[in-house]
């Protein structure tokens, strides 16, 4: 059933990567309970461009929670209060009439602030860059079952694979350590035959990259409640053990 | 190594490579996960040292004579094979290398994890983390104060008059028996405990045992160690102010001792 229900948002503005940033509040009234998190915030920028005022700037693209490119710090929970779930696919239904909803971007230092709520998150492109990928010949695709692969390990392989890189992990670490996500790229490949030849170089390069730009993991679980697809913290620790294989494995390799 | 397809310009990294390469295996304690393993092998071994210390500890309730005797087993541990004390000195020296490396790896992951980190202003929720995990920077440095405090105490004597060398059923309730030594050991104990308690569940994720079908025991053994030190450690201090530990100022060792000695003049 449709509801309407008003809301005060205390959002973050910030106007430039070096600009000082503050909380503004707005009101925001009428809000349908079937609107998303996002055309929620939608409704309010086209208030504020009628009214004048420079719109929040947040990002988004597919808006079904597969993409990655929302996120946002909601009332101190990435992603928000609901479960499993991105910002973008979080329903108004989920707050209640008169909440105060407090609004921030992701917040690591290797996420500056690009304007308002986004933030720059190419230091986990340069994870992937470093060995996030399998390097293969292309051509014709291959049969389907040409490489057997067993169900179970499909299965947890394709957990892994669920990651859609949106942060929320790092946002949510009282570290700001990205080894959720680095495990669950890492652990993808590593876990499926396709990913064999490049396994102990790929864990090697990508950890050491992910330690460049975030902090060191202290086993809280923070990351595994806020990841909008639950991927489990049990990826981090073969990952760990992973990395010690490859130290050893990759310097006898180079003799 | 893995030849990167792009290069991705980036915000400036938070941890700068090292100065000085040290040879492998040294270093793979340069990188964080190979200090979160190092941090991981020495928390297991001073976790064993801690069980074991407790465990042993016990003798006290069976009498002054026996836990003496106890300690003095612990100085014959091997003479089969060395000079008396040589494997108790071996032990010593490998847990205060795994105490030195404990600190070192914790410090220089703390430094690394608070450049990465920024504050919320609007506040945050913590969901998984619990008090334990949260509070490992406190209870950490807390244990280490304390165990100074403790070694000074009933190994070197300096803040007890009344100490006697060899005496542990004397000099823990001479100690004990003052209401301020009793509740620091109690909070520093408690705080052990609450190290414990993260430290364990820990030391599984950071040295990668893991596996979906037992995982769930991981927590449990947490508990029960950290229930098991709790109990054994908080049970000196809440007996000897009881009275149950109590040997009204007398030093039965020394007494013995200086028996023993008379006896040796006679002869």
């Amino acid at each position: 059933m449709s509801a309407e229900i008003n809301l005060t948002l205390k959002v973050w503005r910030q106007a430039g990567p070096n600009a000082d940033g503050r909380f503004v509040t707005y009101e925001a009234s009428g809000i349908s309970t079937d609107a998303s998190f996002l055309e929620m915030l939608d409704i309010v920028n086209e208030r504020l461009i009628e009214a004048g005022e420079e719109p929040i700037v947040f990002e988004s693209d597919c808006r079904e929670g597969i993409c990655g490119t929302c996120g946002l710090m909601i009332n101190g929970q990435a992603h928000g209060p609901q479960k499993g779930t991105a910002t973008c696919q979080l329903h108004m239904r989920s707050f209640s009439d008169g909440d105060h909803i407090v609004i921030e971007p992701w917040r690591a230092t290797s996420f500056p602030v690009l304007r308002d709520l986004a933030v720059d998150r190419r230091a986990m492109d340069a994870i992937i860059g470093a060995g996030g990928y399998i390097s293969v010949n292309t051509g014709a695709a291959p049969d389907a079952n040409l490489t057997p692969v067993p169900k179970e390990t499909a299965d947890t392989a394709f957990d892994a694979a669920a990651c859609i890189g949106c942060g929320a992990c790092v946002a949510a670490c009282p570290n700001s350590a990205a080894q959720l996500f680095t495990a669950a790229k890492v652990q993808h490949l590593n876990l499926l035959p396709q990913g064999q030849a490049q396994r102990w170089a790929r864990t090697e390069a990508m950890v050491e990259t992910m330690e460049a730009f975030f902090g060191s993991c202290t086993n809280h679980g923070e990351c595994e409640e806020a990841c909008p697809k639950e991927i489990p913290i049990d990826f981090i620790a073969w990952t760990n053990r992973d990395y010690i294989k490859a130290k050893v494995k990759n310097r006898k390799l180079a003799g | 190594m893995v030849q990167s397809m792009t290069r991705v310009s980036t915000p400036p990294p938070v941890r700068s490579e090292p100065k000085v390469k040290l040879p492998w295996p040294l270093s793979i304690y340069q990188t964080a996960v190979g200090k979160k393993w190092v941090m991981g092998l020495t928390g297991a071994a001073l976790l064993g040292f801690i069980v074991v210390h407790m465990i042993g500890n016990l003798h006290l309730y069976e009498g002054p004579l026996e836990i003496h005797e106890y300690a003095e087993t612990l100085r014959d541990l091997g003479t089969k094979l060395l000079p008396r004390t040589w494997l108790l000195w071996i032990m010593r020296i490998g847990l205060i290398i795994a105490f030195a490396l404990h600190i070192h790896s914790a410090y220089s992951l703390s430094r690394m994890s608070l450049a990465a980190d920024q504050r919320y202003p609007g506040g945050r929720n913590y969901i998984a983390a619990n008090f334990a995990s949260r509070t490992m920077r406190w209870t950490g440095p807390i244990i280490g104060l304390y165990l100074f405090y403790h070694l000074a105490d009933l190994t070197w004597g300096w803040f007890n008059p009344d100490f006697v060398r060899g005496d542990p059923y004397h000099n823990v309730s001479e100690s004990l028996s003052s209401i301020p030594v009793a509740i620091l050991y109690i909070v520093a104990n408690t705080a052990l405990a609450v190290h414990i308690f993260h430290g364990t569940w820990s030391m599984f994720q950071s040295l990668g045992v893991n596996s979906p079908r037992y995982n769930h025991l991981r927590r449990y053994l947490a508990a029960g160690l950290a229930g098991i030190v709790l109990v054994g450690n908080l049970s000196f201090p809440i007996f000897v102010q009881a009275g149950v530990i109590d040997d009204n100022g007398r030093s039965v060792v020394e007494e013995l001792q200086q028996h023993g000695a008379a006896e040796g003049e006679e002869h």
